[in-house]
């Protein structure tokens, strides 16, 4: 049973008295109520008010009875796949990002319940070598109670000559429930996803999306940010061109009402950029102005045909995140970067190292809860069809 | 401060159209002053009536300085483009080694402190003039690079050139190519004509130059770069710049003056001295490009000074090296043409001053108040005959030796300073 509902009703009386006894925005009351769970750094706040209204909790009531279910955050969560931000609305995405917010409490991530995904399989399907993020997926699909597979096709029967087709025949015939696809080709996972039965996660695919690093750089804001991305000024910046992340980002942070920007070199930025709903900016300085996040990208050398920048000096001259350039956007702002990082090409070490700016580990730890909560929600869409 | 003034002169400034006898007042190195009324102190130089324009820039000059030394070097070419009444020169990445670095920038900055006209490096566009990895442009122009070029080899893959127009864009930087199209020229000596199948060289089509200009007005429209097309030499490419300045896309384009004085009769018995690159061409083709500098679509005409000794030129002609010498004789020869009625004095004057001075973002080439006195005073109507011997600079390769011309510089102030007096 959700806890948090008896909490905020029976100890403060509803969530605008709570908000005040507590000092927090009425939103964050109300995500506690809508989740049916208080995530545990607020443990100790509320234990010590609700002293002052003479109820005396424990940390064990706040240890979750049940998981809350995809539906419970209002609407039903009804997608298949998870191929590209553009096959989510609005509601999906909050549902999204509740669920994995619900497993960042590393309560319930270590302990979750693996009823969610019990008799399930996941296969990781990689075409690409990958390690955080096949990694990711891997534990999250462990911890929710799955038969987790990996396959590294990249040195497989690929290379034999199979075609994505026959390997998509393959894979169906082993009955899984869920194939998480990373492929060097655009479009590769949605190809697959209409060859095979269950549901399919794109991983990476190209430079086309890279939708649940989307979502967890999200949840990271989240959680960075007080619950509010909306009316926050983004900075993407570097190697757009070549982005998978970069464009699921700009979709993402757009629909949750950021202000987002692109800082590039004209070479690495997609023709036509300028109608994503962005602004572009081709200098550091001008293209920081203001800005709460900086969100940097990898310069991706093994993407790159010919020469789209003259050298690794020059780039980190003009382009490279170091603290001087950070100066240039609002003071406080925080620094991400999606990894594997190139110290010294985009970003500075001791940039990417300060834990007062950087985002950059809560990113990756944001990761699998992300992708837990992410899987969580196409089991359950998938047990809503069958 | 030290005060000079120029009076009794006719002074002619092409970034307004100014033209008044009067006196110009010199203080500290800037212009204070000018007009009919100005009472003349400090040190007083009387022109005579003669006329007094901003000195000449010029943004084609090649130097053997580092790596040929025995063909030029920054010294020996100031000195002579101080006598052409030139007080900017840009000089090419074409050295040895390349430009292509920003420690090679400095290098030419410094070894011009010395000279006694305003020298500006060129930075390579690609590493080693190879036409296909991309130079620090950024870093370049930080430290000083007015513009960028691949020296005589143009930039043969479209794509190199896109990624070099956009990624200069950045950096507002002037991005030179020349109008070549290589496999239509390759081996040429000469332009493709009934004279020159008649001498027996390979001629390069007009058209191989119309197709570069093509694509690189396409490449610069669709990537918002800044693109010079170096030294046209047809009345085919100067269509293709026309049409692109119709649809309002900034693009410049220049001439060397070789192309404006001479044309392919000049090679006339194998005169390997007339071997240019591009080549000379037809009679018509030069009246069109004379014309073009009246009506403003050619936007700079530069004296591709490319000295080279004796023996390099001396052989049989198709194996002789193209260029000539051009830093003292730009004016002359553009003196010559204004005098044969053929060119406008204001609008010759335009193409060596004001224009180039905004495509490469340098104060100088105009007569104002704080702008460098940067000033030439020269006499429009003298004669005189060309005598290479005569020249100044290291190599006295020129096909103008011999030739009659009309106009010629009288004195030369940079920076306030005066830097040639041919009375002296």
């Amino acid at each position: 049973m959700p806890y948090s509902r008896s909490i905020i009703d029976d100890i403060f009386g509803g969530i605008r008295p709570a908000a005040r006894a507590l000092d927090k925005a009425a939103t964050t009351i109300q995500g506690w109520y809508d989740s049916g769970t208080i995530p545990q750094k607020h443990w100790n706040d509320v234990i010590e008010t609700a002293r002052e209204y003479d109820h005396h909790l424990t940390p064990d009531d706040f240890f979750p009875s049940k998981t809350p279910s995809a539906s419970s955050f209002g609407y039903a969560f009804e997608k298949l796949h998870c191929l590209s931000i553009d096959d989510f609305h609005r509601p999906d995405i909050e549902t999204l990002l509740s669920l994995g917010e619900h497993y960042l409490d590393l309560n319930v991530q270590k302990n979750p319940d693996r009823s969610v995904l019990k008799g399930k399989t996941l296969i990781n399907v990689f075409f690409e070598n990958s390690t955080r993020t096949e990694k990711s997926f891997e534990l999250a699909g462990k911890r929710l109670g799955a038969d987790v597979i990996s396959m590294q096709i990249a040195s497989s029967s690929v290379k034999k000559g199979e075609t994505l087709l026959d390997t998509a025949a393959t894979l169906n015939a082993m009955n899984p429930d869920i194939l998480v696809v990373r492929h060097g080709s655009s479009g590769a996972p949605a190809l697959l996803s209409q060859k095979v039965s269950c549901s399919v996660v794109n991983a990476g695919d190209g430079m086309h999306e890279h939708p649940t690093q989307a979502l967890l750089d999200a949840l990271t804001l989240r959680q960075a940010f007080d619950g509010q991305i909306d009316g926050l000024r983004i900075a993407i910046c570097g190697d757009i061109l070549h982005s998978r992340v970069a464009r699921s980002n700009v979709k993402l942070l757009n629909m949750l009402g950021a202000e987002v920007r692109l800082v590039g070199p004209p070479t690495l930025l997609p023709t036509d950029s300028d109608k994503w709903g962005v602004d572009i900016f081709h200098d550091m300085e001008s293209g920081l102005k203001g800005c709460d996040v900086v969100m940097m990208l990898r310069l991706q050398l093994e993407r790159m045909s010919g020469a789209f920048v003259p050298s690794k000096r020059e780039y980190f001259h003009f382009h490279g995140l170091d603290r001087s350039k950070l100066a240039y956007a609002k003071e406080g702002a925080l620094v991400m970067h999606p990894g594997p990082m190139n110290r010294g090409v985009e970003i500075s070490s001791d940039v990417a190292d300060d834990p007062d700016i950087s985002l950059i580990t809560q990113q990756v730890e944001t990761g699998v809860a992300m992708r837990m909560g992410i899987l969580h929600a196409l089991s359950e869409a998938q047990d809503l069809t069958r | 401060m030290s005060t000079l003034s120029i009076k009794n002169a006719r002074i002619m400034d092409p970034a307004t159209g100014y033209d008044e006898h009067g006196t110009i007042l010199v203080t500290g190195g800037e212009i204070t002053d000018f007009g009919p009324d100005i009472a003349p102190s400090g040190d007083i130089i009387d022109a005579d009536g003669h006329i007094c324009a901003p000195g000449l820039i010029d943004m084609r000059v090649s130097t053997g300085e580092p790596g040929r030394e025995n063909r030029e070097t920054i010294a020996t070419a100031a000195k002579a483009a101080a006598a052409g009444g030139i007080t900017s020169i840009v000089i090419m990445p074409e050295t040895d080694p390349v430009i292509d670095d920003m420690s090679l920038v400095d290098f030419i900055t410094r070894r011009a402190e010395t000279a006694p006209v305003s020298v500006y490096a060129a930075g390579a566009l690609t590493k080693g003039l190879d036409g296909k990895s991309l130079t620090e442009i950024g870093l370049m122009s930080e430290a000083g690079a007015v513009m960028f070029s691949n020296g005589k080899a143009p930039i043969a893959d479209a794509q190199t050139m896109r990624r070099l127009l956009s990624y200069s864009a950045s950096f507002n930087a002037l991005i030179a190519n020349r109008a070549i199209e290589p496999s239509l020229s390759k081996n040429a000596v000469a332009h493709e004509s009934d004279l020159s199948a008649r001498l027996g060289l390979t001629g390069a089509p007009a058209a191989a130059e119309r197709i570069m200009a093509e694509r690189d007005v396409a490449l610069a429209e669709l990537t918002g770069g800044r693109l010079l097309i170096d030294m046209i030499s047809s009345s085919e490419a100067l269509d293709v710049v026309r049409r692109a300045k119709s649809r309002d896309l900034e693009i410049a384009c220049s001439v060397s003056i070789n192309h404006l004085a001479l044309n392919e009769v000049d090679i006339g018995d194998y005169r390997s001295f007339a071997k240019l690159d591009p080549p000379l061409r037809e009679e018509s083709d030069r009246l069109a490009l004379l014309e073009g500098i009246n009506d403003g679509t050619i936007d700079v005409i530069v004296s591709d000074h490319d000295p080279r000794p004796a023996g390099e030129k001396r052989l049989p002609y198709a194996e002789a090296s193209t260029g000539a010498v051009g830093l003292e004789l730009l004016l002359a020869a553009g003196l010559s043409q204004v005098a044969d009625g053929r060119l406008d004095l204001m609008a010759f004057l335009a193409a060596v001053t004001v224009n180039p001075a905004n495509l490469l973002g340098l104060k100088s080439g105009r007569i104002a108040r704080g702008a460098p006195a940067d000033l030439v005073i020269f006499s429009p109507n003298a004669p005189w005959v060309c005598d290479s011997d005569a020249l100044l600079s290291r190599s006295k390769n020129t096909p103008l030796d011999g030739r009659r011309m009309t106009g010629r510089n009288l004195k030369t102030i940079s920076k306030g300073q005066v830097v040639f007096d041919s009375s002296l």
